[in-house]
């Protein structure tokens, strides 16, 4: 509840500091206070502090999972704004409303982590679009911001509609929003309602966080949004759009898990093999991300199938690791003129110590043993052979594992091995360290991811 | 009247809505589509609200079933309102740029 007070209140606060202040730079200092008021705000309540002890007639509820997930948001959106805030003043004219944008999406991030009514998940998930929608606009005299905007914005509407549909046939079947009643239908007639809710709630949920076969707008909206949003966008958001998806499977429709597993299991495969297969052909290392970002949403797709306690662990190693990984990419990204492979031509030369941090993270999306990456990739399967049923998923997810190892390791070729001037970046002392300690931060998780799973479980 | 018509009736609006945005090349049309979509559901919502509402009635008239589907349908009206004034700012955005709201210049960026 905290994250979700403060946030709105600081997205307010940025608001009106950018109608008082007319310095642009302090825009990200203002930010980064915000953001680790968030942190702070967030470990408060996990150990009991709450700013309200407000009886909320059971709209929300407070599991360690969720708060926790929350906090590595937040650990997150730290690092994104140490890594990139720069480039976000350099989007437009309105850098006071970027920020208070990103605030406002963190307050629906909240409440789609913690929601435990329908009403809640609703309003989350359009609190998180309608800002992101502005966002990807934001690159105002750009025709491909245009274009991405306008494309998001139809089919963010188009899913939120579909969304609606489903809550109204599942409030249809149980006579309650509440998530733990979702179950039970009232009566035998209305049990079709409900089956009919699951498959529209499921179809939305998919769109949303861009699983096949309604990832179709991903590419082209994370292409043309300008990159530093397409970082924020494509890593915390949909990280918690998955905690939100997994979380309403888990509390509200386990009790019928024999019905939708399958529907799942097969958007997981095709969500896999679309990711993997169109990455390859590439030529854009940004597109190329947005297709990473479709293969990984694949495999926490695999925490929706699996929905038990290990699919909640992998779910928050999986955020931190894919959050962590991606926005270190993107934010060296952002610093490059040519988004092509060919660009990190001789990258390692010039910049051997980014080159290295950039190897980290891209060995992490693979998967390779040692870094978080791997950890979370085994533990969503592990959570998926738990349930004992459809290993052909668990090995087919491998296979894809090992082919999208080929296209994150064209740019590690292209850093050392390929010939090449290899672009100039700046960088500032600041952003050195930061890129170190997300290397750091990715090994560490990678040789001990109880570090942050214990948490789960310490009070 | 039984709640079946209501709900084949917030169904085919609904489809009607699905139709349009899926065919229709303008961006306006879509976002009117987009928004029948959004008032089919809000149709069902009532109609659900009376199903629950009219099957405790009996028992007990002051029952309070149902009216949190009638709360629903307000905050669905006023996100999508929040919708339309992003929606309608972005459509013009584009307008300014490319002087059309046809679709079929969202092409861009397919390549």
């Amino acid at each position: 509840m905290n994250l979700i007070l403060f946030s709105a209140l600081w997205g307010v606060v940025m608001m009106f500091s950018g109608l008082f202040i007319s310095n642009k730079s302090t825009a990200r200092t203002i930010a980064l206070t915000g953001a680790f008021l968030l942190l702070a705000a967030n470990l408060l309540e996990m150990n009991g502090y709450s700013v309200i002890n407000h009886d909320f007639k059971g709209m929300l509820q407070f599991e360690r999972f969720n708060m926790l997930f929350l906090t590595v948001a937040c650990g997150s959106l730290i690092i994104y704004f140490l890594l990139s805030s720069k480039e976000i003043e350099a989007v437009g004219n309105h850098v006071y409303e970027y920020f208070a944008l990103i605030f406002f999406i963190m307050c629906g991030i909240g409440l789609v982590a913690l929601f435990n009514n329908l009403l809640i998940l609703f309003i989350g998930i359009e609190i998180i679009s309608i800002p992101l929608y502005i966002l990807t606009g934001s690159d105002k005299r750009n025709l491909k911001s245009n274009e991405a905007a306008l494309k998001y914005f139809l089919m963010g509407a188009f899913s939120t509609g579909i969304l609606l549909l489903g809550i109204a046939f599942l409030y249809g079947a149980t006579g309650s929003f509440q998530v733990e009643k979702m179950g039970l239908p009232a009566n035998d007639q209305l049990r079709i309602f409900l089956a009919i809710g699951i498959v529209f709630v499921m179809i939305a949920l998919a769109f949303k966080v861009s699983a096949a076969p309604f990832h179709f707008w991903t590419p082209d909206v994370y292409d043309g949004a300008p990159t530093v949003f397409t970082s924020f966008m494509a890593t915390i958001v949909k990280a918690a759009l998955f905690v939100g998806f997994l979380t309403l499977f888990y509390n509200a429709f386990s009790n019928n898990y024999e019905d939708w597993k399958l529907s799942v299991a097969l958007i997981t495969a095709l969500t896999l093999f679309i990711g993997n297969i169109t990455a390859v052909f590439q030529q854009s290392v940004k597109r190329m991300l947005a297709y990473s970002s479709i293969a990984q949403a694949g495999f926490m797709m695999f925490t929706v199938f699996a929905i038990n306690d290990m699919a909640k662990q992998g779910m928050l190693l999986y955020a931190a690791a894919y959050c962590l990984a991606t926005i270190g990419i993107f934010s060296v990204l952002i610093k490059m003129k040519d988004y092509t492979f060919d660009g990190f031509n001789g990258f390692a030369k010039k910049q051997p110590l980014l080159a290295f941090v950039l190897t980290v993270c891209l060995f992490s999306l693979a998967g390779v043993p040692l870094t978080a990456g791997f950890f979370a990739k085994y533990f969503v399967l592990a959570a998926a052979v738990k349930t004992g049923t459809y290993l052909w998923l668990v090995i087919f997810a491998v296979l894809m594992a090992a082919i999208s190892v080929y296209y994150y390791f064209r740019i590690v070729q292209a850093m050392y091995f390929k010939e090449g001037e290899g672009q100039d970046i700046e960088t500032t002392p600041l952003f050195r360290i930061v890129m170190i300690a997300i290397a750091a931060l990715i090994i560490l998780l990678g040789v001990l991811p109880t570090a942050l799973l214990n948490w789960l479980t310490l009070y | 009247m039984p709640i079946n018509y209501y709900i084949i009736l917030a169904i085919a609006l609904f489809s009607i809505g699905v139709m349009g945005v899926l065919t229709r090349r303008n961006a306006i049309i879509i976002f009117m589509c987009v928004e029948l979509m959004l008032n089919a559901v809000n149709l069902l919502m009532v109609a659900f609200s009376k199903l629950h509402y009219g099957a405790v009635a009996t028992f007990n008239p002051y029952a309070s079933t149902g009216t949190d589907a009638q709360v629903f349908v307000f905050f669905i009206m006023v996100v999508a309102a929040a919708e339309v004034s992003v929606g309608l700012a972005i459509i013009v955005m584009m307008y300014r740029n490319i002087h059309s709201v046809d679709v079929n210049f969202l092409n861009r960026l397919k390549h």
